[in-house]
């Protein structure tokens, strides 16, 4: 069966990639709907949703919360993705290193990820972040350091049963070197799983972006959700539809994220889709 | 060797590996805040004014970042080993006592927020897993779902918008009335204590109820196909009498590990939910730190709360060791 088929017999997967690709459109259509810096103050403050042309409402500062929430996806999504990426590529090398070569290597890297796992990773990317000064590099790094672990100790795993396999021992037997095994025959055979976690992983991260921004450590020139809510917790008295909107558009957001990747999940691991 | 004996040498044995983590740690932690000083002086110069090489030289003396770099790691060291964990300077405090005194509340916000989000993630998983396929088992799942997607800080808020400000049910933050009393372990006290604890406890809960729900499902239905059950099935126990007490007990494993692997994100968490309650734990403390730009704060807080993991980690491992015989602690 083909790829999709197999992915479209999960129902709410489907419904999650609709939801998630409506999403980036927003995202991408941002400028267009709102060619005004979300930043800037272009009405009257305080305005209910559907007031003085508010869709959502302003904030304090008149500041359009619909503006800020399409501009802000731009930000959580681009932060996620870019996350990911970092953590999955740094984590399958470490891991891909670890499993194939074993030994002290491997030694150490279990010894790193247990302390990963030790330490408190929000504290930690909150530290990073305030050190290396909020700004979208160091939230993409702080995010990548305490995430990257998880995709190592997978892609170890996945390598250490593989390079016993019949084919593995066959390429060393034809002389085969060992980073085109690595690359060219063990790697393709566990992309599987790497696209599952890192598809669970971007929800995970627009989680940390958003928890970040809303401490005040998000990137000062960028609006975000996470930010609209920091800045617009004083007004839950007056004015509750500045923090309740970017609010769901995260959930949506993550929600969608996490139904499309327990849909890859089930499509791409066929054994384990009676499981659950 | 006998039971006790090969018991205390597991518990020892457990101590010796976690010591390579706690030091890893503070190196850790020794390199972070060495890039920070090296900020701070630059932060401090520019509020002095008047950033003269001399000035800035003098500070470096001060803080000791003119010696080489090993040797200010041996100091570091040594003073985290002497407890000493450095002096916040807009507190006018030392880290420890000011880290130490927010312990408390931490503590107590942890302790229920663990209660409450295993409790009721067992009963949750537990009757999903038994109406499997049924309406029940749907809603929990969706249930568990959106929790699981659901930023805290904003469910935070909207508990404080409906329960606090529109409901008026509990209050809207902090730990207690204002001076309200005096005596820690009046009933009065306890209860006002309590009532500021709920909202706190059910947001920072939420998450972790739904990743033990979850869980509590998926090892139900493992151990439900496992031969034992057969067996018992066999043997012509009642469907009730197979799920409640030979399931079950074996189901709640993994959710006791789950729940020690956990305590460093429910950490980051309470960070959050202390913020958005103004609850004043170390979470609150750290977000204090954050806004004051105090990093030397800040790291030992993150230190402090690294090592309590361990230390809980070891605790459980030791619990599970004695909870479940099959697992081998020569």
């Amino acid at each position: 069966m083909t790829f999709w088929s197999l992915f479209k017999r999960n129902r709410s997967a489907v419904l999650g990639l609709v939801i998630l690709l409506a999403i980036v459109f927003m995202a991408a259509t941002a400028q267009l709907f709102f060619p005004e810096d979300p930043f800037r103050l272009i009405g009257k403050p305080m305005s209910s949703p559907g007031e003085n042309g508010f869709l959502l409402g302003s904030d304090s500062l008149g500041r359009d919360v619909a503006s800020g929430i399409a501009h802000g996806a731009k930000t959580s999504l681009l932060i996620g993705l870019m996350a990911t990426v970092v953590a999955v590529g740094f984590g399958t090398i470490m891991g891909g290193l670890a499993g194939y070569y074993g030994g002290r290597i491997d030694d150490l890297l279990m010894r790193v990820t247990e302390m990963f796992q030790t330490i408190p990773s929000f504290i930690f990317a909150i530290l990073l972040v305030a050190i290396m000064k909020p700004s979208i590099e160091s939230i993409v790094i702080a995010i990548a350091v305490v995430s990257w672990p998880a995709v190592a100790r997978l892609v170890r795993g996945e390598f250490l049963s593989l390079k016993t396999r019949e084919f593995v021992q066959a390429c060393h037997t034809v002389g085969m070197s060992d980073i085109r095994i690595i690359l060219g025959e063990i790697l393709p055979n566990c992309l599987s799983p790497i696209i599952v976690i890192g598809s669970l992983m971007v929800a995970t991260a627009i989680l940390i972006e958003s928890g970040l921004a809303f401490l005040g450590l998000g990137d000062p020139n960028i609006m975000s959700w996470g930010f609209q809510i920091g800045a617009g917790r004083t007004l839950l008295r007056s004015a509750w539809w500045v923090c309740t909107f970017p609010g769901i558009a995260i959930l949506v957001t993550v929600l969608a994220i996490n139904l499309v990747g327990e849909g890859l999940n089930d499509a791409l691991n066929p054994r384990l889709r009676e499981r659950t | 060797m006998s039971r006790t004996a090969r018991r205390l040498r597991y518990v020892l044995k457990r101590l010796l590996q976690a010591l390579p983590i706690v030091l890893a740690i503070v190196v850790v932690n020794f390199f972070l805040l060495h890039m920070a000083e090296g900020d701070a002086v630059d932060v401090l110069a520019g509020e002095a004014g008047s950033a003269t090489p001399e000035y800035m030289a003098e500070l470096r003396a001060k803080f000791g970042l003119d010696q080489p770099l090993p040797v200010q790691l041996l100091v570091y060291l040594k003073n985290v080993f002497s407890f000493d964990l450095g002096y916040s300077f807009r507190h006018e405090m030392p880290v420890l006592d000011l880290v130490l005194d927010r312990f408390v509340p931490t503590l107590l916000l942890m302790v229920s927020t663990i209660l409450l989000a295993v409790g009721f993630g067992i009963v949750l998983g537990l009757l999903a897993a038994t109406g499997l396929n049924t309406w029940r088992d749907t809603l929990i799942s969706i249930f568990a779902l959106v929790t699981y997607a659901t930023p805290l800080f904003w469910v935070g808020l909207m508990f404080i918008v409906i329960f606090a400000l529109n409901l008026g049910w509990f209050p809207t933050s902090g730990m207690k009335n204002v001076a309200a009393f005096n005596d820690t372990w009046s009933w009065a006290n306890i209860k006002d204590v309590a009532h500021h604890l709920v909202l706190p406890t059910v947001t920072l809960s939420l998450f972790y109820l739904a990743l033990y729900t979850r869980l509590m499902r998926a090892s139900m239905l493992e151990q439900a196909g496992m031969d034992y059950v057969t067996t018992a099935r066999a043997k012509g126990l009642t469907e009730n009498r197979i799920m409640f007490v030979h399931v079950l007990r074996n189901a709640l494993l993994p959710v006791v590990t789950m729940a020690g692997v956990q305590v460093g994100a429910l950490i980051g968490g309470s960070v959050i939910v202390e913020s958005v309650f103004a609850w004043p734990g170390l979470g609150m403390l750290a977000f204090e730190a954050l806004f004051a730009r105090d990093l030397n704060l800040l790291l030992g807080i993150f230190l402090l709360s690294a090592l309590l993991v361990v230390a809980v980690n070891l605790v459980v491992d030791i619990i599970y060791s004695s909870l479940d015989p099959r697992i081998e602690v020569g």
